[in-house]
C-alpha cells in the first residue's frame, strides 16, 4: 500500500509554486472568490485528517462531519460566550475535537471495517439533533444556533476574506508539512503497519489501542480545526449545517483527491466547493440537469472503478510512467 | 398503566417497521458481506413512487404493490449493475459505492418531489368496526402486516427450491456453484427481496414520520440498530432486535428525561453499546477470524 | 474417444502458476488418479476442470471445450466435484444438501428417489437427515459431499482428497462404498489422493504430480510396482 513520497527536487519545488500562487491569489480575484477558497481550505484540513485515519491508518470513518461539528461549535462558544479571539479559539476547538475523537477511538478498536463506518455513521446523523437538544440550549443556542463575526484583518489593509483566507492558508499548509513529517516518523510507520497488518504490527511491539484511539483523535482534531475555520468564513453554526451530507462531503473530497495521500486534501476541497457551484451555473443554462451532487453520485461510482486512487494517485502513476519513458 | 400499554404496541409498531429495514439489511449482509447504507433512500424512493401512483389516482392498496414489485426489480438491476463491479474490491470501495448511492437517490428524489413535506395515507382504513384505545388503526395494521410479509419471507426461504438455493449462495458460494447455482443471480434476487422489504418499511412508515427525502435516516439509523442488536447473522434475529428497538425507543422517550428528543442518541448509543458489549447480537454467532 | 481429455494445461493464480502443461485422460466408466505431493498442483487441476481458475490449454469433456465455459455450466454437463475440505453447507441441514445436489435437475420424483439411493449407499445419513451438517462427524460430511455429488447423477466426479483427515477405518468404508457407485452406477471418477496406497487399489489409472507437471503415468499396479514410487509415496 502507499507511502507519502518522500522529499524529491521535483515535489519541493512544486509546492513551493503552489503555495507561491496560494499566496497571491486574493490580489487577482474577488473577495467573493477568497472565500471561497478559504472554504475549500476548510475542508481540505477535514479531509486531510480523513486521510491521515483512513488512508494511512486503515480506520473507517464516515462521519466526520461530527467532529466537524464539535470543532465549529467549540470556536463559535469560546468567541461568542468566553470573548476568546478566534485565533485562541481555534486552538481550543483542536484540543475538544481531538479529545472527542480520542474518546471515539475506545470504542473503535473494537470494530473493524465495516462496523466501524456503521458506528462513525450513527454518530453523525445522531450529531444535529444532539446540537438542538434543549438542555444545550444557553450554550449552541438551540436550532438558531450561533452568530460569529469574521475575524478582524491580521494586518491592517487586508479585506477581512483576505485576512481569513491568509490565517487559513497558514494551517493548511503548516499542518501538510506536521503529516508528513508524523507519516515519515516512528508513529507513521507504526500508523501504517497497523492498516497493512494489524496482527504483525502488534507483535512487532506497536501498542496497537494507544496509536489507533491517538490517530483517531489525530484526525478528529484535524476536521475540528477545519469546522472552525469554516465557522469563521460562515460566519454562522447551526445544527442543520452539519448534518450527514458534509460527512459525505468530507469523504467524496478524500476518496477524489486521492485518500492515501496530503495533496489530495487540497483537490479534494476544492472539488467539493468549487465544482457544485460551477455545476449549478451549469444548470441555469440547461434547466434539464440533475442536481450536482446526484451527477457526482455517479462520477464518484465510476472514479472508484477506475481510478480509485484519486486525482494525486493519478498524478502520482502518470508522473511515473514519464519518467520511465524519458529513461527507458 | 394504559399509557404503558400504548406505549408498547406503539413501540411494536414502529418496531415492525424497523424489522423490516433490519431484515432487509441483514439479508444482504448475510449474502454479501455488505452494509447497505443506501437501504433506507432505496425504501425513500419507492414510497415516493407509490406516492407518484396514488397522484395518478390508484388506490393506495395498488400503488403500494406496484412499488413494491418496482423496488424488487430495481434492487436486482442495482445489484447486477452498480455493487457487481465492487464485489470483490477493497471494503472502502464498497462503502463509497454505497454512500455514492445514497446521494444519488436523496438529490434525485429532492429533484423530481422536492423537499417539502407531503402527507402519506396509511394502508389501513380508519374505521375498523371496533375501536380501541390502546393502539390505533394505522399501527395495528402494520403489525398486522409485517407479520404477514415476514412469514412469507421466512416460508420462502424454508419451503422453496430458489430460497434454499439463495441460503446456499449466502452461507458457501464457491459449493454453491458446485452444484450449479448461479451465486451471481442468488445475490441479485437477495437485492431484491431487500429493496422490496425496505419499500414496504417505507410505505408503512410514511403516514407516522411524513415523506420527504430525508424521512429514512432516522429509521435506518433504527433499523441498523435492531439488526446488530439480534445478530447480522441471524435473520429472526434482525426481526426480533427491531421490535425490541421499537418499544425501547417509545419507553425512553416517555420515562427518561430529554429522551423524546434525543431519539437519534438513543440509537447511537445502542449501536455503540451493541458493538462493544455484544458484536454477534442476542442471537448472533460467534464470527473467528483465521489469522 | 475419452470422456475428459486434457491438454498442454497451465494454471494460474494471479502471476503464480501452479501447472506448467498437463496432459492426461479418462475413459467413460473408469476411476484414474492424480497422486502427488503437497502443492504439486492436483488439486488445482480439478479446480482448471471447475473454471475456478484462470488457464490456458485444453480441456475436453465428451468432445465438448470447457475452457469458456462458467462453473455452473460445467455443473450442468454432468461433472460433479466433491471439494477439498468436504465443502458441505454446514448450516444446512443434511437433507437439503442433498436438494442443493439436485439443483440442476427438475423430476422431484427421480430426485426422491435419488435421496433414497444415497440413503442406501450411506445408512449413516438417513439416521441424521434433519440434522444440521455441520454437527456430522468428519467421515460422515465426506459421506455427505459424495451423496451430493452422486444427486447430480454425474458423468464424471471430481475427488479432492477424500481421505484427508479421517481415521484409517473410515477411508476403508468410504472408499468399499466408492467402489461400489462405481459397479452399479457406472460414474466414471477422477480421484486425487495424497494417500497413494488406497487410491492405487481404487483406480485403473494414475498420474503422478510434481510441481505442476505429469512425471509418470500408466495403470495403476505398474505404478505401484515402481521403485521410486514406492519408495517416495508408499513407503517401502
Amino acid at each position: 500500500m502507499a507511502r507519502p513520497n518522500p522529499i524529491t527536487p521535483v515535489l519541493l519545488i512544486g509546492f513551493l509554486a503552489v503555495v507561491g500562487c496560494a499566496v497571491v491569489l486574493p490580489y487577482l480575484v474577488s473577495d467573493f472568490t477568497t472565500y471561497q477558497f478559504t472554504l475549500a481550505l476548510s475542508y481540505a484540513v477535514a479531509m486531510l485528517g480523513l486521510n491521515v485515519l483512513t488512508g494511512y491508518n486503515g480506520q473507517f470513518s464516515v462521519g466526520h462531519s461530527a467532529f466537524f461539528a464539535v470543532g465549529a461549535y467549540t470556536a463559535a462558544i469560546m468567541i461568542e460566550h468566553f470573548g476568546l479571539s478566534p485565533y485562541t479559539a481555534i486552538l481550543v476547538a483542536a484540543a475538544a475535537s481531538f479529545l472527542v475523537g480520542f474518546l471515539f477511538g475506545f470504542p473503535a478498536l473494537r470494530l473493524e471495517g465495516l462496523y466501524l463506518a456503521l458506528a462513525t455513521f450513527a454518530f453523525a446523523v445522531a450529531t444535529p439533533q444532539l446540537l438542538k437538544f434543549d438542555a444545550f440550549e444557553e450554550w449552541t443556542g438551540g436550532v438558531q444556533g450561533i452568530f460569529v463575526p469574521k475575524p478582524e484583518p491580521m494586518i491592517a489593509g487586508w479585506s477581512y476574506d483576505q485576512s481569513l483566507y491568509y490565517f487559513a492558508l497558514a494551517i493548511t499548509v503548516f499542518l501538510m508539512v506536521v503529516t508528513w513529517c508524523l507519516l515519515h516518523s516512528r508513529s507513521g510507520r507504526a500508523m501504517m503497519a497497523i492498516r497493512d497488518n494489524p496482527i504483525a504490527a502488534r507483535t512487532m511491539g506497536i501498542n496497537l489501542p494507544l496509536a489507533k484511539t491517538t490517530t483517531f483523535g489525530l484526525s478528529a482534531m484535524y476536521a475540528g480545526i477545519g469546522g472552525a475555520l469554516f465557522t469563521y468564513a460562515s460566519e454562522f453554526v447551526s445544527p442543520d449545517a452539519f448534518n450527514f451530507f458534509i460527512a459525505v462531503y468530507i469523504l467524496v473530497g478524500s476518496v477524489v483527491g486521492g485518500i492515501v495521500s496530503i495533496p489530495g486534501a487540497i483537490f479534494g476541497g476544492l472539488f467539493i466547493v468549487l465544482m457544485p457551484n460551477w455545476a449549478q451555473d451549469l444548470r441555469l443554462q440547461f434547466a434539464w440537469l440533475p442536481p450536482p451532487w446526484a451527477i457526482f453520485g455517479v462520477f464518484l461510482i465510476l472514479l472508484i472503478y477506475f481510478v480509485p486512487f484519486g486525482i494525486w494517485g493519478g498524478i502520482e502513476r502518470i508522473y511515473g510512467w514519464t519518467r520511465r519513458k524519458i529513461a527507458g | 398503566m394504559d399509557l404503558f400499554f400504548q406505549l408498547t404496541l406503539a413501540g411494536l409498531a414502529i418496531g415492525s417497521i424497523y424489522s423490516c429495514i433490519a431484515l432487509a439489511v441483514v439479508m444482504i449482509y448475510q449474502a454479501t458481506d455488505h452494509f447497505n447504507f443506501a437501504q433506507g433512500e432505496m425504501a425513500m424512493f419507492s414510497t415516493f413512487i407509490a406516492w407518484t401512483l396514488l397522484g395518478i389516482g390508484l388506490p393506495v392498496w395498488v400503488a403500494a404493490v406496484l412499488a413494491v414489485a418496482a423496488s424488487f426489480v430495481a434492487g436486482i438491476v442495482i445489484e447486477r449493475t452498480i455493487i457487481k463491479p465492487v464485489e470483490n474490491a477493497p471494503v472502502l470501495n464498497q462503502i463509497v459505492v454505497f454512500i455514492a448511492l445514497l446521494m444519488i437517490l436523496n438529490n434525485v428524489a429532492g429533484w423530481i418531489w422536492e423537499f417539502t413535506i407531503k402527507p402519506f395515507p396509511s394502508l389501513f382504513p380508519e374505521d375498523l368496526g371496533f375501536h380501541s384505545d390502546l393502539v390505533s388503526p394505522h399501527n395495528l395494521g402494520v403489525i398486522a402486516l409485517t407479520l404477514l410479509v415476514l412469514l412469507g419471507i421466512f416460508l420462502f426461504f424454508r419451503f422453496t427450491r430458489v430460497g434454499l438455493a439463495m441460503r446456499a449462495a449466502a452461507a458457501n458460494p464457491d459449493s454453491a456453484r458446485l452444484v450449479g447455482v448461479s451465486v451471481g443471480w442468488m445475490l441479485a434476487l437477495g437485492w431484491g427481496l431487500a429493496a422490496a422489504i425496505g419499500a414496504v418499511g417505507g410505505i408503512l412508515v410514511a403516514p407516522i414520520v411524513y415523506l420527504d427525502p430525508n424521512m429514512m435516516s432516522g429509521v435506518l439509523l433504527y433499523g441498523f440498530a435492531g439488526a446488530l442488536l439480534g445478530g447480522v447473522s441471524s435473520p429472526s434475529g434482525a426481526v426480533l432486535g427491531g421490535l425490541i428497538v421499537g418499544v425501547l425507543e417509545n419507553w425512553v422517550g416517555q420515562y427518561v428525561p430529554g429522551g423524546s428528543e434525543l431519539k437519534l442518541t438513543f440509537a447511537l448509543i445502542l449501536i455503540i453499546g451493541v458493538l462493544m458489549f455484544k458484536p454477534n447480537g442476542i442471537f448472533g454467532l460467534t464470527v473467528i477470524k483465521r489469522v | 474417444m475419452a470422456l475428459l481429455e486434457v491438454k498442454g494445461l497451465k494454471a494460474y493464480y494471479r502471476q503464480v502458476q501452479a501447472l506448467h502443461g498437463v496432459d492426461f485422460s479418462l475413459d467413460e466408466g473408469g476411476i484414474t488418479t492424480i497422486l502427488g505431493a503437497n502443492g504439486a498442483g492436483k488439486t488445482t487441476t480439478l479446480r482448471a476442470i471447475c473454471r475456478m481458475v484462470r488457464t490456458e490449454g485444453e480441456i475436453r469433456f465428451d468432445g465438448q471445450d470447457l475452457t469458456g465455459m462458467a462453473t455452473e455450466k460445467v455443473v450442468q454437463l454432468g461433472i460433479a466435484h466433491v471439494p477439498e475440505g468436504r465443502g458441505t453447507f454446514v448450516r444446512q441441514s443434511v437433507e437439503e444438501n442433498l436438494q442443493l445436489g439436485a439443483y440442476t435437475r427438475s423430476n422431484k420424483a427421480e430426485i426422491h428417489a435419488d435421496i433414497e439411493r444415497v440413503y442406501e449407499y450411506f445408512p449413516r445419513l438417513r439416521e441424521r437427515q434433519k440434522q444440521q451438517a455441520g454437527t456430522l462427524s468428519g467421515g460422515e460430511q465426506q459421506m455427505l459431499a459424495i451423496g451430493r455429488a452422486l444427486m447430480l447423477r454425474p458423468r464424471l466426479m471430481l475427488l479432492d482428497e477424500p481421505s484427508f483427515g479421517l481415521a484409517p477405518l473410515i477411508v476403508q468404508e468410504i472408499y468399499e462404498i466408492m467402489k461400489r457407485i462405481r459397479g452399479q452406477e457406472g460414474t466414471s471418477m477422477l480421484l486425487v489422493e495424497q494417500n497413494a496406497n488406497i487410491a492405487l487399489n481404487l483406480a485403473d489409472h494414475a498420474y503422478l504430480l510434481e510441481t505442476g507437471e505429469v512425471v509418470m503415468s500408466g495403470e495403476s499396479h505398474v505404478i505401484r510396482d515402481d521403485e521410486n514410487v514406492r519408495k517416495s509415496y508408499l513407503g517401502y
